[in-house]
């Protein structure tokens, strides 16, 4: 399949809501029949922006903080808006004295792409095989999974600060990465078995019996068609790798090991806290994450649900 | 270009909970072994090599732990971390004779209850605003979205500046509209209970994105022409919404209402940030305690067994929750 066809494809699932094939129809008749008055839909409009204000408010006061002085977010009478544009706090934020940002930034990255990485690695020969066969054992697997998705690193944290200790690895982005990976498998895993049990299993057979192995229909047959799937899984495990804060934060005892989640509460309940810094970092932090959310908007709920419905 | 439309809608079905048709989906769903003969010894062996690693992620970092977490429980550790030996459930009588544990545990009960409800209503005002056609809409859905990518640190931290005492912009706007008289505030972050409140905003907050988009995917499964025929029956929008739209969404509400009474209870961020330097114990939820008992007091053995205990609270609530709801019910 070329790059263009799994565009479409895309693009395709993307106007699609996620009640199915049987919704199009339906819904694209809401669109076109329905005369809505104009009124009515000035309304929506209305409270589509109030709801739009709500949620980037807390953004907006992170963004103008941001670009503030020092004196002027802890001005006594602060200004809502920047009075100057000071961009340059951007390069400055990143030499406080509380915690070495750069290194922390780098933590993040390092501990999310290699969880990430990770995390494929296991999930897809997983999802694949309790897509496509069946064997003794694999409802008890795919129970293991749900088992997984109900538990966080936050309830089994002193499990795993004395396990990850006992092994010599506490304080390492080994652990964080193991971490990571084990507690967001269960939503790769799902999501990308509902992508492989929804390829017919003739075209695995008819590529059989064009001579294909097993492995050859797995890279070349089934790994086209469910790259959306595959995508999904590594963007929501990615995220959530990014912002994980409790098992880090007892994990990782080095300031210079410390995801920035973590890092970045040093700053409150200091005396003279450098908000303008602090904000400047969540801005740089959080725009890649919500730009990759935003790729996966349709199929955000999918992974997450599939699991607990079954 | 069909089985490009195949590989689109199944997912589909899956976000719904619907058993996926087509063949690979049978065998999911058939008890073992009807069909095909009985599957062997051999089955198992030949997938193994497939699941494995998947297995021995899930066996060494989450189920061992959770071994390790109770049997450090029933342990005497040192503050450095050395086994001292077996103390039976004298770990658990301190979690119990602890004076703030019920006052604890009523808090933490308090902040999962009222996070989610409110988090489920105000959900379904704004997934019936944005299941609505209008020219903008899906710049908005995309917003919904940022509180749940945007880290809940860097989130809860903006609003803990913003409520800080003469600076801060929230506190400032309180002033400003006359909510509080004077810009020294109201000791927001300082005084527990208030830190308390705002933080149950908090949690609202970034609960939203998550079940709002759960209730949408929902809605988009209440057939078109049910909701015509009501209105053709003369029902009012409110009555249709009750009577027809509500009762479909009970999949979906059931999903997102597990999913949040998880996610709040294991909460951590947002009440260490907010709270975690007002000293006592006045503002702590049994997650925030368990992290006061490692950090702070270095008594991992009392963590453990004070983790137990959230842990079993958890699968109690699923427990209840699955038997009373019954959320796999097809609807």
């Amino acid at each position: 399949m070329t790059v263009t066809e799994t565009r479409a494809m895309l693009s395709v699932d993307a106007e699609r809501s996620p009640g199915g094939r049987d919704r199009g129809p339906a819904r694209k008749r809401r669109y076109t029949e329905d005369q809505v008055p104009l009124g009515r839909v000035l309304l929506r409009m209305l409270a589509g922006l109030v709801v739009l204000a709500i949620f980037i408010l807390p953004y907006t006061i992170m963004f103008f903080g941001s670009v503030k002085t020092k004196a002027q977010i802890r001005s006594v009478d602060p200004t809502y808006f920047p009075t100057e544009w000071h961009w340059e706090n951007y390069v400055n934020m990143w030499s406080t004295p509380e915690t070495p940002l750069p290194q922390n930034l780098i933590s993040t990255i390092v501990i999310a792409v290699f969880a990430t990485l990770l995390v494929l690695l296991v999930a897809l020969p997983a999802a694949y095989y309790t897509a496509r066969f069946r064997f003794p054992g694999r409802m008890v697997f795919l129970f293991l999974v749900i088992v997984t998705q109900m538990l966080q690193p936050a309830v089994l944290t002193s499990g795993l600060f004395r396990q990850f200790a006992t092994l010599g690895l506490i304080d390492t982005w080994a652990a964080m990465i193991f971490i990571n990976a084990a507690f967001n498998l269960s939503f790769a895993v799902w999501i990308m078995h509902s992508f492989f049990a929804g390829i017919p299993k003739e075209i695995d057979e008819a590529a059989q019996i064009d001579g294909a192995g097993r492995l050859t229909v797995l890279f070349r047959i089934n790994l086209p068609l469910v790259w959306p799937g595959i995508v999904t899984a590594i963007v929501f495990t990615f995220v959530a790798c990014w912002n994980e804060f409790a098992a880090s934060l007892v994990i990782l005892s080095t300031a210079g090991n410390q995801p920035l989640s973590v890092a970045l509460t040093k700053f409150v309940g200091q005396y003279e806290t450098s908000w303008q810094y602090v904000f400047g970092v969540s801005i740089v932090a959080i725009v890649p994450v919500v730009v990759l959310f935003m790729l996966i908007e349709k199929r955000l709920v999918g992974g997450l649900t599939a699991g607990s419905v079954k | 270009m069909s089985s490009t439309t195949d590989t689109s809608s199944n997912p589909a079905g899956a976000a719904t909970g619907r058993p996926r048709t087509g063949g690979a989906g049978r065998t999911g769903d058939a008890p073992a072994g009807s069909a095909r003969g009985k599957p062997g010894g051999r089955d198992l062996a030949k997938a193994l090599p497939w699941i494995a690693p998947a297995l021995a992620l899930i066996l060494g970092v989450v189920l061992f732990p959770a071994g390790v977490m109770f049997y450090n429980s029933t342990r005497d550790i040192s503050q450095s971390g050395v086994d001292k030996g077996s103390v039976g459930f004298d770990n658990y009588v301190e979690v119990f004779s602890f004076p703030y544990f019920w006052p604890i545990f009523l808090r933490t009960i308090v902040w999962v209850v009222v996070v989610v409800v409110f988090t489920v209503l105000i959900s379904l005002g704004i997934a019936q605003i944005l299941n609505k056609a209008f020219p903008g809409r899906r710049i908005v859905r995309l917003v919904v979205i940022i509180p749940w990518a945007a880290s809940v640190v860097m989130t809860t931290m903006v609003v803990y500046y913003g409520l800080e005492p003469y600076f801060g912009v929230i506190n400032k706007f309180l002033v400003d509209v006359g909510l509080i008289d004077t810009p020294e505030g109201y000791g927001w972050t300082r005084n527990p209970t208030t830190a308390f409140i705002w933080s149950i905003v908090i949690a609202i907050f970034v609960s939203l994105p998550f079940t709002t988009y759960t209730i949408l995917a929902g809605l988009a499964t209440v057939p078109g022409d049910t909701i015509e025929a009501a209105k053709m029956d003369g029902a009012s929008p409110a009555r249709t919404y009750f009577t027809v739209v509500l009762p479909q969404l009970r999949g979906a509400l059931s999903v997102a209402v597990l999913i949040n009474i998880i996610n709040v209870f294991n909460s951590l961020p947002i009440l260490k940030v907010m709270t975690g330097s007002i000293p006592g114990y006045d503002a702590d939820t049994i997650m925030t305690m368990i992290f006061k008992y490692i950090q702070n007091q270095h008594k991992v053995d009392v963590a453990s067994a004070l983790s137990v205990v959230a842990f079993l609270i958890v699968i109690v609530i699923v427990a209840v929750y699955v038997k009373v709801v019954k959320p796999t019910r097809e609807v």
